[in-house]
């Protein structure tokens, strides 16, 4: 039996670490200020799952990785500069929001039209990867609702570890709480893999990755589709940032065990 | 040692270094493929049935990460887009009006020399006379050869990445940021292409279990547009050398904030101050007014600015507190920071222009106009003028070889403005060799002259003209108040310049955690500093024995980012994640290495990482 798979990794764009985020009331709902100008990322859990897919795609031959990307047409652009060189994948790009204020349900839609297009897809034949968590908002109601559409029945969410069996059969190692995980076997594809952090390491910039990718990126980014998300069906009453407070100074060699009573004295005080 | 097996790219051309001046020679040169596709000569020779196979590698994690705001003519920026709408790009507006300012002193702590002081005491005398106020004299005009009248302000970031998103839609081109090349390729005094750098390895550059080797790219041209400090650069330079009587002995760090102002503040979007006289003469400084009420503001910590203890950042603070900036600037938000090195040597810091296989364009290859203060659009141009020599060798069928390469591209530059006004600049400023009043003098000489007249001197490299503590600090402060200092920063093992600057009057900053903030802070807050890992330090200590004899640490005091601090012994300790890739650590060194050649301890390198904030 073929355990040549289509692995298809979800995946929006989160703003860059550090940003100074400032949302912001629009005609059509919330929104970050200068969304344009602040530099971006593939979201951090769903980059895990690209690398995941990655490793897993290489150990399958036959197998072929698709990242399937809602965000605004140019900062998609700016974000497959880098990421191109990473890993081998086909882009198929939506242009929309990603800003994090788009509601799961058609944010899931869109995704899902994306996905039922692409050419020649064998659904029994598909691993549906994600994020658990975002950077921005909680993906695992938009990889839920997603699946749901796709009738993807068999969902794992804050998967840590994948395996497939010579059989066909798939295992998954889920985060469950109390640090512990519980371990499913799956008879068959396809399933719905909320990722957590996985089990690799960011891979290297590889520039032969980068031009080979760069071959489908671009034409992908050109015949986009623009999203039909709106969020008319989410109402927001307010938006606001947590209030923070920073503190920072320099510590060198400082014990962990110091650092904790730190945190430790600091939380009891608050 | 055993062979490291490497990767091999090829390509038609590879650039290095994605800023202004490879902006300009990539625009140059996909209009061209754009509008003759289908042309032989624009066929690739190392793909053939492919257009021109073009590569673009950028050091910085990201196009527009970590360079400055500018005001400029723009002149050559205008030739390229003739219909160019800098509304359409962010933070960018056109010049609405020019200050040039000279600040007083108001604290009467900086080492301003008798006539600065009787120069304040008298302005303030006749303040009622004058066009003074705030602490300032505004001058009555620009000086003509600094004006950018017809120009625009903008943020280089925000432009990169306007013009970095330009090249890549037309699909021409590949720009590939957040890989650092290491070094050319160089075979026979022939430059191949180039080699990337190790990934997978410990910052120690030894390898780890995701090491890849620097992949070798090879190419007929590279084009090379690393900067002041670019490591391609650097290495050219050792490997044939400068022309006779060049040298980069002029330098400068140039740090800078980006503020959010008040909404009252009304000042309006392309308004320009130029300043000097404050924190310290040799110190200059500049604000810039972007639409939306930000402010880029920022000073120049020049190399022949004789403080060993020259800490770019806590100058810019009392700076911008100088009460004729802090009006506009009080109650601001910081929105970003940053700081870069300029190579400020100008037409005499220009190295080999070309070689067979290589050229070199933008501030690297001294295009900086040191008399206008004005460097981007100089690069831009440079790198237009390369990408018609190249295409005019492409129509020709000619190699890329050294005298192909000055035929067509040299001549250009030799022909054009950069190059007549490069030479008006040429020793504008050699009179700050003897201080700040002779620079000026000299400068006003050479730019009213037209580079006729200049006060002659012979320029020494900085690690030639440091003074000691107690030689700068004469008079200001006493050698027993200095071995105090030096005593107590030695116990905390912390930088002196802080010390040093409040024992001669400066007042402490008052952080406020918006505006004022910390050194740290900046990094986190301002600059958003980052550096993945896999990747080796980029700065290193040559021989570890001079750091211990060096007494100076000039390279702690100057760090614009706090990533070299002191360590055991004297050998600095250099932290890669905290490192914004200035460069001034690279000519702030104070210790030649015995085999001369102005080469001193500190190694600078190719790496990733540093700024993350677009909006410098």
């Amino acid at each position: 039996m073929s355990n040549a798979y289509s692995i298809i990794v979800c995946a929006g764009l989160a703003p860059d670490p550090l940003q100074r985020l400032e949302p912001m009331d629009t005609p059509t709902g919330p929104a970050l200020k200068n969304e344009m100008m602040l530099p971006a990322v593939l979201d951090p859990w769903a980059a895990c799952a690209l690398y995941e897919a990655d490793n897993l795609a290489k150990k399958l031959p036959g197998s072929k990785v698709y990242l399937v990307s809602m965000a605004l047409k140019t900062k998609l652009q700016q974000v497959m500069m880098v990421l191109s060189q990473k890993v081998p994948f086909e882009l198929v790009a939506i242009d929309g929001p990603s800003n994090g204020f788009t509601d799961a349900r058609e944010c899931a839609s869109e995704l899902a039209q994306a996905i039922e297009a692409i050419p020649g897809l064998d659904k029994d034949k598909m691993l549906l990867f994600g994020g658990w968590e975002s950077a921005t908002r909680a993906a695992g109601a938009t990889m839920q609702i997603l699946g749901e559409k796709l009738g993807v029945v068999d969902q794992f969410q804050g998967v840590d570890k994948i395996e497939i069996e010579p059989s066909g059969a798939i295992k998954l190692w889920e985060r469950v709480e109390g640090g512990k995980q519980q371990v499913s076997l799956c008879e068959s594809a396809p399933v719905m893999v909320g990722w957590a952090t996985g089990e690799l390491p960011e891979p290297p910039n590889n520039p032969q990755v980068g031009m080979a990718n760069m071959r489908t990126v671009m034409p992908a980014l050109q015949k986009a589709k623009s999203a039909a998300a709106s969020s008319s069906a989410l109402k927001f009453k307010g938006v606001t940032l947590p209030a923070q407070v920073r503190e920072t100074r320099i510590e060198k060699d400082m014990p962990v065990e110091a650092i904790a009573q730190e945190l430790v004295t600091w939380i009891r005080g608050n | 040692m055993a062979q490291v097996e490497r990767q091999k790219l090829e390509a038609d051309i590879v650039c290095v270094g994605m800023g202004p001046a490879t902006g300009g020679f990539l625009t140059t040169l996909t209009k061209e493929i754009s509008e003759h596709q289908g042309e032989s000569y624009l066929d690739s020779k190392v793909m053939p049935g492919m257009p021109l196979q073009v590569l673009c590698y950028e050091r910085a994690d990201d196009m527009g990460f970590g360079v400055s705001g500018v005001v400029s003519r723009a002149r050559g920026i205008k030739q390229s887009f003739p219909d160019i709408d800098w509304s359409q790009i962010q933070m960018a507006a056109p010049v609405k009006g020019e200050k040039l300012a000279y600040l007083l002193d108001p604290i009467g702590a900086s080492c301003r020399s008798g006539l600065f002081k009787f120069s304040d005491t008298l302005i303030r005398s006749l303040k009622a006379v004058l066009p003074y106020k705030d602490e300032a004299l505004e001058m009555p005009f620009i000086p003509p050869f600094m004006e950018k009248h017809g120009g625009a302000v903008f943020s280089i970031g925000q432009f990169n990445q306007w013009v970095g998103m330009n090249l890549m839609s037309s699909g021409q081109v590949q720009i590939w940021p957040g890989m650092p090349v290491e070094k050319p390729l160089v075979e026979n005094k022939k430059v191949k292409g180039v080699r990337l750098v190790n990934q997978g390895v410990e910052k120690s550059g030894a390898e780890t279990e995701m090491f890849m080797p620097g992949m070798d790219i090879e190419a007929a041209l590279t084009v090379v547009g690393d900067g002041p400090v670019g490591a391609v650069g650097q290495y050219l330079d050792e490997e044939f050398g400068m022309p006779q009587g060049h040298h980069k002995h002029e330098w400068a760090v140039g740090m800078k904030f980006v503020v959010q102002l008040r909404d009252d503040v009304d000042l309006e979007p392309g308004t320009v101050f130029h300043t000097f006289g404050y924190p310290e003469p040799e110190v200059f400084g500049f604000m810039y007014i972007y639409p939306g009420k930000v402010a880029s503001l920022g000073i120049f910590i020049p190399s022949w600015f004789d403080n060993p203890v020259r800490t770019a950042y806590r100058y810019l603070q009392h700076w911008m507190m100088h009460p004729y900036i802090w009006k506009h600037v009080k109650g601001g938000t910081l929105k970003s920071w940053g700081a870069k090195s300029l190579q400020e040597s100008g037409i005499t810091g220009e190295p080999h222009l070309c070689g067979d296989g290589y050229a070199r364009i933008g501030e690297g290859s001294g295009s900086t106009n040191v008399l206008t203060g004005s460097g981007v659009d100089e690069a831009w141009t440079t790198g237009t003028q390369l990408a018609e020599g190249v295409i005019e060798l492409l129509k020709a069928g000619k190699p890329f070889t050294k005298e192909n390469l000055e035929a067509t591209y040299v001549a250009k530059r030799r022909a054009s403005w950069v190059q007549e006004e490069g030479k008006v600049a040429e020793k504008s400023r050699n009179g700050f060799s003897y201080g700040v009043i002779p620079g000026l003098i000299g400068m006003s000489l050479a730019g009213f002259s037209k580079g006729l007249l200049n006060i002659p001197a012979k320029l020494v490299a900085p690690h030639k003209r440091y003074k000691s503590l107690e030689q700068y600090f004469a008079g200001k402060l006493s050698v027993q108040k200095i071995a105090e200092i030096r005593e107590i920063c030695k116990k905390a093992n912390k930088t002196i310049h802080d010390e040093i600057m409040n024992a001669c009057g400066w007042p402490e900053i008052p952080y406020d955690g918006t505006l004022l903030v910390t050194q740290q802070d900046a990094l986190l807050i301002g600059g958003k500093v980052q550096a993945q890992g896999g990747f080796a330090d980029h700065v290193e200590f040559i021989d570890t024995d001079i750091c211990k004899g060096c007494g100076m640490q000039v390279c702690v005091e100057i760090c614009s980012a706090q990533a070299i601090a002191p360590g055991e012994e004297g050998v600095p300790v250099f932290d890669r994640e905290k490192c914004v890739h200035c460069g001034a650590c690279l000519w702030n060194c104070s210790q030649e290495l015995p085999q001369g050649h102005g080469v001193t301890n500190v190694k600078f390198g190719a790496g990733c990482g540093g700024l993350h904030s677009v909006e410098n």
